[in-house]
């Protein structure tokens, strides 16, 4: 094992795999020479020249309309948005290109390409560059979304997402980027639509994904030390979701909490406490309950901002809530 | 039979045009190219009519000869991508038409299992990339191909077809832009039938000599007759090997009619009767190659009412046999989502259990 961090695991995931397959390239703005606005692609023109590290003009929509094109004839495009906010003028080609090209073409046509690039909220941006928008994206068929929570599964992720035959949408947190943390020194990968419990408990799940899963892990720090033995579980792929490992902490536990930093309205959240509802209701000894971001923009205004987001403190409560104990 | 005859070799010179020779079979597959699309999409309009054809349904007739000229201008490996007038192209490029047929009744023979009906009309072997709903979707689509092309170094031209109203959307900039800026091999066709649904153009376009669109970027344009087969064969040739040899991509504005209305359910009362009359018979694309035969003695006029009645036979049962196919079966709806499904996963099935 390595200690490196979010960045450098995303940087040598795609290293990895552009050694690996020469019909894998990354396009983006400023990927090339300025190696990247986070320097997620630092070193990459150098290692693989401007034929597959390509810098693009502020064009999102064309070029992620010609990833779709790419892919279509036989590529493997990894497309970078610098962050997820500006992929909202390239939705068209995501949502009525990318995701709907092999269903219309009755299979004739594959879509196998990465979208990628900074999501969730970032420190004092304001409301146009602080946003999640998985639950847009996961609400979609024919589109995958994954968001990983630490290096060792960024990287792990990222792999799988290159290699995957259809276009996933992988949105990393630009929080997460300096975070260090182990990672495997052979080659791995790990599969989309597997969650990984990070802690064990008995008393209640916390499912949160992306930088939240740090809030539930801090979370079931405290709540152990109040008595409470919190399980947390990052599903890491919303969509596929990995239900069964949710549902299965939940027989075990009896209780639940779903943590996002997204908006509550029509969330991964209510994805989750629905599906739990559904499948899990028997097990159930409380409704699952949900933190979220609250439903408004987010303000530039530090004491704002935080309160715009879910807290540690506010996942401890919930926990308490749902296991008898507010 | 199908739209596309095969390509013959030139050596008979059948007819000599602005310094190109073609062969009796060149022109008469074009011609019976050209009039198998004209009497398909009559047909369908009919079926349409009938309300055994759903939806949208927008048909291509006065412009048959832009997909007719370019495909035999194109290589086979040469893409093609387009918007919702598909019908004409799918069936230019050599598509099997009674799964074109069937695929507008919503047949499970259809080119993509009744799964895309009329907008949506694909045939991956060759190298047809899909028709678009939204307007200029397959334009970046088309760049795309392009630049897999070139990074390929594969000699493929991508040939990306769009109205006169895909000619506003941002993204055919975005488009021109990086194309001429790496130099890709694409052909931006732009079939100029002078309405965008209801508007005309010069009530939607600041600039109307649509060619000139790609100056900013350096794009080249040229503009051409589009109601004629011989000019649009003629000068796509030139456009597609300036796309080949490495300079870039190039502009190909075709001037075009629509002799019926955006789609079935528009009256087209936005333009005078006699507007589309004088194209409909002073320009038709058909009869102005059947002239040009005539002139040259390579068929009669009996030759020609013969062939549409053949066509017209064939056509009608084709229309025949696709209605005769059953609708698609339930699995279809949950194909083709994803490549690699995941037990249980997905696709969720929106029911407990």
């Amino acid at each position: 094992m390595s200690k490196i961090t979010y960045r450098d695991a995303l940087n040598q995931a795609m290293c990895e795999e552009m050694t690996r397959d020469e019909s894998v390239f990354l396009m983006g703005e400023e990927v090339a020479e300025y190696n990247g606005a986070y320097k997620i692609s630092q070193g990459m023109l150098e290692k693989f020249g401007p034929k597959r590290v390509i810098d693009t003009p502020i064009t999102e929509l064309g070029f992620a309309g010609l990833g779709v094109g790419a892919a279509m004839a036989g590529l493997r495009p990894i497309i970078e948005f610098m962050t997820w906010n500006f992929a909202m003028l390239a939705i068209d080609q995501i949502v009525n290109a990318a995701a709907k090209m092999k269903y219309m073409s009755a299979g004739q046509y594959s879509v196998p390409m990465v979208f990628r690039g900074a999501g969730g909220s970032a420190a004092r941006v304001g409301a146009q560059h602080s946003q999640s928008l998985e639950g847009w994206l996961a609400n979609v068929p024919g589109l995958k979304v994954v968001m990983p929570s630490n290096p060792a599964d960024a990287k792990g992720l990222l792999k799988s997402a290159i290699r995957d035959n259809d276009t996933v949408i992988f949105i990393e947190n630009e929080i997460n980027y300096c975070d260090v943390g182990e990672v495997p020194d052979d080659e791995y990968l790990i599969p989309l639509g597997k969650a990984d419990v990070k802690r064990s408990g008995s008393d209640v799940t916390l499912v949160a994904h992306s930088r939240m899963t740090g809030f539930a892990l801090a979370a079931a720090e405290e709540l152990a030390k109040q008595g409470i033995e919190a399980e947390v579980i990052d599903p890491r792929t919303i969509k596929p979701l990995d239900e069964a490992t949710i549902l299965a902490s939940v027989a075990k536990t009896n209780r639940a909490v779903v943590v996002e930093e997204g908006w509550r309205f029509a969330g991964i959240g209510a994805e989750i406490s629905a599906r739990i509802m559904e499948k899990g209701f028997d097990d159930l000894d409380a409704p699952v309950a949900r933190v979220t971001g609250k439903d408004v923009p987010m303000a530039y205004a530090a004491n704002l901002e935080r309160m715009t987001l879910p807290s540690v403190g506010e996942i401890v409560e919930a926990a308490r809530v749902v296991c008898n104990r507010a | 039979m199908s739209a596309k005859q095969t390509k013959s070799a030139k050596s008979a010179v059948g007819l000599s045009h602005e310094g190109r020779d073609y062969s009796a079979e060149t022109l008469t597959a074009m011609h019976d190219s050209m009039l198998f699309i004209r009497r398909f999409e009559e047909k369908a309009g009919q079926l349409y009519g009938l309300k055994k054809i759903g939806g949208f349904c927008h048909l291509c007739n006065g412009q048959e000869a832009i997909c007719v000229g370019v495909e035999h201008a194109s290589e086979p490996s040469d893409y093609f991508m387009t918007g919702y007038r598909d019908h004409g192209h799918v069936l230019a490029r050599g598509a099997d038409p009674t799964a074109v047929m069937a695929e507008l009744l919503g047949r499970a023979g259809g080119i993509v299992n009744g799964k895309g009906g009329s907008m949506h009309m694909f045939d991956a072997k060759l190298n047809f990339a899909g028709g678009n709903g939204i307007v200029g979707e397959q334009v970046p689509i088309g760049l795309g191909f392009g630049f897999a092309s070139k990074y390929r170094d594969d000699g493929r031209v991508s040939i990306c077809f769009m109205g006169d109203g895909a000619i506003n959307q941002g993204a055919v900039y975005e488009s021109f832009n990086m194309a001429s800026l790496w130099k890709l091999p694409v052909v931006f066709v732009i079939e100029n039938n002078q309405y965008a649904m209801g508007t005309s153009l010069d009530r939607a376009s600041a600039e109307t000599h649509l060619f000139k669109r790609g100056i900013s970027f350096k794009v080249p344009g040229m503009q051409l007759d589009g109601m004629d087969v011989l000019e649009v064969e003629r000068r796509m040739g030139e456009a597609l090997a300036h796309a080949r040899s490495g300079e870039g991509p190039i502009i190909v504005e075709a001037i075009t009619y629509r002799y019926r209305g955006h789609s079935m359910s528009d009256p087209a009362t936005y333009r005078s009767r006699a507007e589309v009359d004088e194209w409909r018979s002073g320009r038709d694309p058909i009869a102005r190659l059947q002239a040009q035969m005539l002139d040259a003695g390579l068929a009669s006029e009996d030759d020609f009412k013969q062939k549409d009645r053949d066509i017209k036979k064939q056509v009608n049962a084709i229309a025949k046999a696709a209605e005769a196919q059953p609708e698609p079966d339930a699995e279809q709806m949950w194909a083709d989502v994803y490549s690699d499904p995941i037990e249980g996963a997905y696709p969720y099935p929106g029911k407990v259990g």
